[in-house]
């Protein structure tokens, strides 16, 4: 099974979002992470769908997303080709004793310190899947209280824009 | 065997006058299908509208009407109600149903032989959910269908308000598309959008769920309506490099067999279909849903394939060295064990729908597009190619499928009970109506006959409920399909089973003058599930006597049943009996009639592939496999 990012341009309509997941649901594709948020055009959505598929598997993927009559436009983003970040905010043990050594740990992933108590900090990272993996496996001995991480967003490199290819075909 | 000659004169059904020339029907503005989509996205006339202010309830039926819809069935409720009372003013036709599941099936059968999208209505909640059967039916069959129904008010949505469902969630995975409308402005060109996306690209079924206070609300009518679906782009045009592929693998091809699916018919493509027989000279199989789309009589036609397809046909697509996929999807009735199907064949694949390409085989050659455009195009590059390769000699293709044809034609034993052949009573019904009738079939061992023993001629005679199996489609479908063509007569093949799920539909035929014509093929049971424990459970019959039957309690009686609905009614028991039983049908045209033919619960469909087996092992009676003795 190979990972796959697709980004997908639907319209802003309601259910849509229904429609994509009962989708994947029926079919019994596997959705790894899914990310969902407005764009630059009014009335435009985009999500992005990582999924673990074969080639033929996520052809199909593919095809079935396009059936959708939401569904605009559906990009797979290589990772040589785009950018993909996670965003994972991460409550961590940290007492006076080990503050120091928590927020050094959290430096060396530039990632940032957004909230402090007396008995845990607050570590707010962005990053590709692996580095932020990373992240969690240093701060894993000090005691990981709780974990929020968003879907992986991704964009194409370069200057072409999805939304503007997808708006003059359509 | 006739060596040489691509024709087996026995097996040939005589051909009925006119039978080539039935006319694919002449099609009016309102039917629109993928080839008028380029002028209007909008069906009907298109006619000018200035805004005019009006409900809600007043805007669906005035898009109704401009869409060109004549005939609606349905049956209301509360949520549906403001729409019940402009639609009593309306020209259009309405036919109030006993069960929404009804209006359904109805509304598919319309779409069926008529081509147009059918339409039904139904009321909120369980009105809603009653249609749902037939909306999956119409999406696993690619129908043309806008459902309508009655959603409670937009403010108490969400609330488990009294008759509260979500449609448009439960049907979300069996329509093409929905919409949930709680803006009466809205109305028009949603509706317009529904009709749009039903009617083009691969048909299905759409729903429209209108909640009660944008039926009542005020709105600003006006026509026609923008129709905006940014997502919605279907191809028609196939691709003219596989085109010419394609055309390179058939001329190459000495074993090709043209694999005809559901998707010719609905792209009302058999007369291009013909042409490219013809000229290929290949062989040609028609699916369950295909039937009739090339004529059974046409000496190329080898058969249907499939579980209970012919030795021919199932034959010639495991020997084939290339498929000719026309509008057909690999179903797995027709392939049987997927790895073991057609092995040594390359694939072309024309559909309209591209997850349909290489979703179960993969296609060396696909080309997207509807096959209405791809046929024609295909004949055109196939004459060029035949014309620079020379024309391929199929004969040894063919004098081994003659010789399958000859020796494995499809047939019966007569029952050891002394009772009716059921294949018999159903081959005479079509012997004594002809090719010109509409067949409709329920699910099961009656359908299965009624597939292999009636003889098509033409497209949009063969009816039945293909991907779904749906027991219970035949008598509404069959009321539907006779409303839109009520100049034929309209068969509904039943079984004991199937009737009595939807036979409630006869009052509906009864009152609105809707003379369909029911033979319930009687063998007192669900037959094809017993023969299935037959076959397969040592003939143990757990659940499977209806007690309807020669000896039985007769529960209920059909004969008095359909009396009581106001049909009239016979009782066929002996096969001396059959064809005067059903001449007496033929000549009622005032009223419904439904014949009980007693059958016997012994007879069974052959050929048959067993379930989870390569097409290989087609049996033509029980234990009994083919002889291969191939001679080329």
């Amino acid at each position: 099974m190979t990972r796959h990012t697709l980004s997908v341009l639907v319209e802003d309509k309601p259910g849509v979002l229904t429609r994509v997941a009962s989708l994947f649901a029926r079919r019994a594709f596997n959705i790894n992470s899914l990310a969902v948020g407005p764009t630059e055009v009014p009335g435009i959505s985009r999500m992005t769908v990582v999924v673990d598929a074969d080639g033929e598997l996520i052809e199909q993927v593919t095809k079935q997303l396009n059936k959708l009559i939401n569904v605009i436009k559906i990009v797979e983003l290589t990772p040589e080709s785009s950018v993909q970040r996670d965003h994972i905010l991460v409550k961590v043990r940290a007492d006076a004793a080990t503050r120091l050594q928590v927020t050094q740990a959290a430096d060396l992933f530039r990632a940032s310190v957004v909230d402090v108590s007396t008995e845990s900090v607050v570590i707010e990272a962005t990053g590709h899947p692996d580095k932020l993996t990373a992240l969690l496996s240093v701060l894993e001995p000090f005691g990981v209280r709780e974990i929020v991480q968003s879907g992986t967003l991704a964009v194409g490199r370069g200057s072409r824009s999805m939304s503007d290819r997808a708006l003059r075909s359509a | 065997m006739s060596k040489g000659s691509p024709i087996s004169p026995s097996l040939m059904a005589t051909k009925s006058a006119g039978a080539h020339k039935a006319p694919e029907r002449i099609e009016r503005p309102a039917d629109a299908g993928v080839e008028h989509a380029a002028a209007s996205p909008v069906l009907g006339p298109n006619n000018v509208v200035p805004p005019t202010v009006m409900t809600g309830s007043q805007a669906i039926v005035r898009s109704l009407e401009e869409l060109g819809v004549q005939d609606i069935f349905g049956l209301p409720g509360g949520a549906i109600l403001p729409t019940y009372d402009p639609l009593m003013a309306s020209k259009m036709n309405h036919i109030l149903v006993r069960h929404e599941q009804g209006a359904g099936h109805a509304a598919q059968g319309y779409a069926m032989v008529t081509g147009r999208v059918g339409v039904c209505i139904a009321t909120s909640g369980p009105g809603a959910t009653n249609l749902v059967t037939a909306i999956m039916d119409a999406h696993m069959d690619s129908v043309p269908m806008v459902a309508i129904t009655g959603q409670v008010a937009s403010g108490v949505i969400g609330t488990d308000a009294f008759q509260e469902a979500d449609i448009v969630g439960i049907t979300m995975p069996i329509t093409k598309h929905s919409f949930l409308v709680t803006d009466p402005n809205d109305i028009p060109h949603v509706m317009a959008e529904a009709f749009h996306l039903a009617s083009t690209g691969r048909p299905g079924p759409v729903l429209v769920d209108v909640a009660k206070d944008a039926q009542q609300g005020q709105m600003t009518f006006s026509w026609p309506p923008k129709i905006d679906l940014p997502g919605y782009r279907p191809v028609v045009r196939g691709h003219s490099k596989q085109v010419r592929e394609a055309a390179r693998l058939i001329a190459a091809a000495s074993k090709p067999v043209l694999y005809v699916g559901g998707g010719v018919v609905k792209a009302h493509a058999s007369a291009e279909l013909l042409e490219l027989a013809e000229l290929s000279g290949a062989p040609v199989v028609t699916t369950l849903m295909a039937r009739g789309v090339f004529p059974d009589s046409h000496p190329q036609h080898v058969g249907m394939p499939g579980m209970h397809g012919t030795v021919s046909a199932v034959t010639a697509l495991q020997q084939s060295d290339l498929l000719i996929t026309l509008g057909a999807r690999f179903d797995d009735r027709v392939t049987g064990i997927l790895k073991s199907f057609a092995p040594n064949a390359k694939v072309i694949h024309a559909d309209i729908d591209p997850a349909e390409i290489s979703k179960n085989r993969t296609a060396d050659v696909p080309i997207v597009g509807s096959v209405k455009e791809i046929i024609p195009e295909l004949s055109d590059a196939l004459r060029l190619q035949f014309e620079a390769s020379g024309t391929p000699d199929l004969s040894n293709w063919w004098a081994f499928l003659n010789n399958l044809k000859e020796t494995y034609p499809l047939g019966w034993t007569e029952p050891e009970d002394g009772l009716s052949a059921p294949q018999r009573v159903i081959e005479r019904i079509g012997a004594l109506t002809g090719p010109e009738g509409v067949y409709v079939a329920g699910v099961g061992q009656h359908q299965m006959w009624a597939s292999q023993f009636i003889k098509y001629e033409r497209p949009h005679a063969w009816l039945n409920s293909g991907g779904a199996g749906t027991m219970g489609y035949a008598v509404p479908a069959a009321m539907g399909a006779k409303v839109g063509e009520p100049d034929r007569v309209v068969w509904a093949i039943d079984g004991d089973g199937c009737f009595q799920m939807t036979n409630q539909e006869l009052a509906t035929c009864a009152i609105n003058k809707i003379p369909i014509k029911v033979a319930v093929i009687n063998n007192s049971s669900l037959g094809m599930v017993r023969q299935w424990q037959t076959l397969f459970y040592e003939g143990r019959y757990s659940n499977t006597d209806l007690n309807t039957g020669h000896d039985t309690v007769r529960i209920p009686d059909f004969v008095k049943l359909a009396d009581a609905y106001g049909c009239a009614s016979f009782r066929c028991e002996r096969d001396e009996d059959i064809d005067a039983t059903i001449q007496k049908a033929l000549a009622i045209n005032d009223r419904p009639v439904v014949i009980d033919f007693v059958v016997s619960p012994n007879s069974m469909v052959w050929p048959m592939v067993p379930a989870g087996v390569s097409n290989d092992q087609i049996q033509v009676a029980r234990n009994m496999t083919p002889d291969w003795e191939e001679e080329d």
